[in-house]
């Protein structure tokens, strides 16, 4: 038995039509890993996020979770889901919720625990992500960064065993980027699995255990942040650091 | 002067006819509420077959007249022992059902795609998501035009007196014809319609402003 992983992707390949987007992805993230996934857009991260919780499903390839490989014939995506936490660039709140009611809506109606149990789970969500006063607050009266500090909530509200983050603070303002940042660092800090779709280099090196940067639909290099960003060995990642830098 | 007399002398036929227009477009928008939600789900199936089906079912109804639809169905279920009022109902709500499966189709494709992935994300099925998440906010879209098709079923439901269904309309050319004054009546019950229709706009913003707290 090697070591134990949380998920490993062997040879995954993804076309949308006749655009192959994911070519030959090999890549494993261990318990507690934080991983951020850099390149430029169209590079592929964001369909490379979306396989792993099954939003996209794979053309060809292994997707391995938790021991064990997972197959559309053969699994209830939907149980699999449930252990994957999402956060999304656009937030996707659910707009005719209160803030309490969006982190309820799933251990409630998914999982059908105890409203009690959910509502008290749910309370004390919000206080770690600063949010108690907006408990009965609508979505539509949040700033972006508390926008994503409720799903953020939401997604931990299944006790997800992994959390996805598609360019999380993407959709921000520069000033309301840090609160988000500064959430997902505690989570990280809590020793939760993380993989990361972002833009944020400064998040990247000071968080993540390895960066993955990808190009063209391929991994082009995989290091530890500060090596990576420091000294690239392909000529590729140099650049792309060069233009965001 | 004339008018008024007129008006007061008739109007406890006009409200039993006014009573009666109102039970036929109330309980024929409600059933065309399902129909047109069945029908919405088979247009976003995206199975060719329901699709199609969905496709006919809206072609005939906006491609026959409404009063050839209700004739259909009187004769129709008539003849199965149907009872008049229920044939009307029928009618009126298989011709609805077509523009509100348009309507619900329009809201629900109109409710953001990241929704359906949001909820798809925390382990719901395609079925929870779509009864917790998109219905309700389809729904709060729905309500213009839904208030909208319900005014126009209320003056649609005029039609049944051609099946001499004693609804307002009927009412008022049967007072016309006996008395030789058809304007007079027209005229009362034009008024009678409208107030029913502001009635109903009244309700239906009521219940807009109430569904719109959460913006």
């Amino acid at each position: 038995m090697s070591e134990s992983y949380m998920i490993k992707v062997e040879k995954l390949n993804k076309s949308f039509g006749d655009l192959h987007v994911l070519k030959d992805i090999d890549i494993t993230v261990k318990e507690s890993d934080v991983v951020c996934l850099i390149g430029a857009s169209g590079s592929g991260k964001s369909t490379l996020l979306r396989c792993l919780n099954f939003l996209e499903l794979k053309d060809s390839g292994n997707i391995i979770f938790e021991g064990e490989k997972v197959e559309k014939e053969t699994h209830d995506l939907n149980k699999v889901r449930e252990k994957v936490g999402m956060v999304f660039q656009h937030f996707h709140l659910f707009p005719h919720m209160t803030v309490l009611e969006n982190v309820m809506e799933a251990p409630l109606h998914v999982k059908k625990l105890s409203k009690d149990q959910v509502k008290k789970e749910a309370q004390e969500l919000l206080r770690k992500v600063g949010l108690s006063d907006k408990e009965n607050v609508y979505p539509s009266k949040l700033s972006g960064g508390q926008k994503q500090r409720v799903a953020i909530a939401r997604a931990l509200a299944m006790k997800p065993d992994i959390m996805l983050f598609d360019e999380p603070t993407s959709a921000l303002d520069p000033e309301l980027v840090g609160e988000v940042l500064s959430t997902m660092k505690e989570l990280a800090e809590e020793g939760m699995t993380m993989v990361v779709v972002t833009h944020e280099m400064g998040f990247a090196k000071e968080v993540a255990d390895w960066a993955v940067y990808m190009h063209d639909g391929r991994i082009v290099e995989v290091g530890h942040p500060e090596d990576l960003f420091n000294n690239p060995k392909e000529e590729r990642t140099k650049n792309f650091l060069d233009s965001v830098l | 002067m004339d008018l008024l007399t007129k008006f007061i002398d008739t109007y406890p036929v006009f409200l039993k006819g006014m009573l009666l227009t109102f039970q036929l477009t109330a309980v024929a928008v409600f059933i065309a509420i399902f129909i047109g939600l069945f029908f919405a789900f088979l247009k976003i199936s995206r199975i060719k077959v329901l699709e199609w089906i969905a496709d006919i079912y809206i072609f005939l109804v906006r491609g026959t007249p409404l009063v050839v639809q209700i004739f259909i169905f009187y004769f129709g279920l008539t003849a199965l022992d149907i009872s008049q009022f229920w044939s009307v109902v029928l009618g009126l709500a298989f011709h609805n059902g077509a523009y509100i499966a348009e309507i619900f189709r329009g809201s629900i494709q109109s409710i953001d795609k990241g929704q359906m992935e949001a909820g798809r994300s925390l382990g719901m099925t395609a079925g929870l998501a779509m009864r917790r998440i998109i219905l309700p906010q389809a729904f709060r879209r729905a309500m213009p035009p839904l208030g909208n098709q319900f005014i126009i079923a209320l003056k649609d439901s005029s039609l049944a007196s051609f099946i001499g269904m004693y609804e307002l309309f009927n009412v008022a050319t049967t007072y016309g014809s006996n008395e030789y004054d058809y304007m007079s009546y027209l005229l009362i019950v034009a008024v009678y319609y409208l107030v029913l229709v502001l009635i109903f706009s009244v309700l239906v913003n009521m219940v807009e402003k109430r569904m719109a707290s959460s913006d």
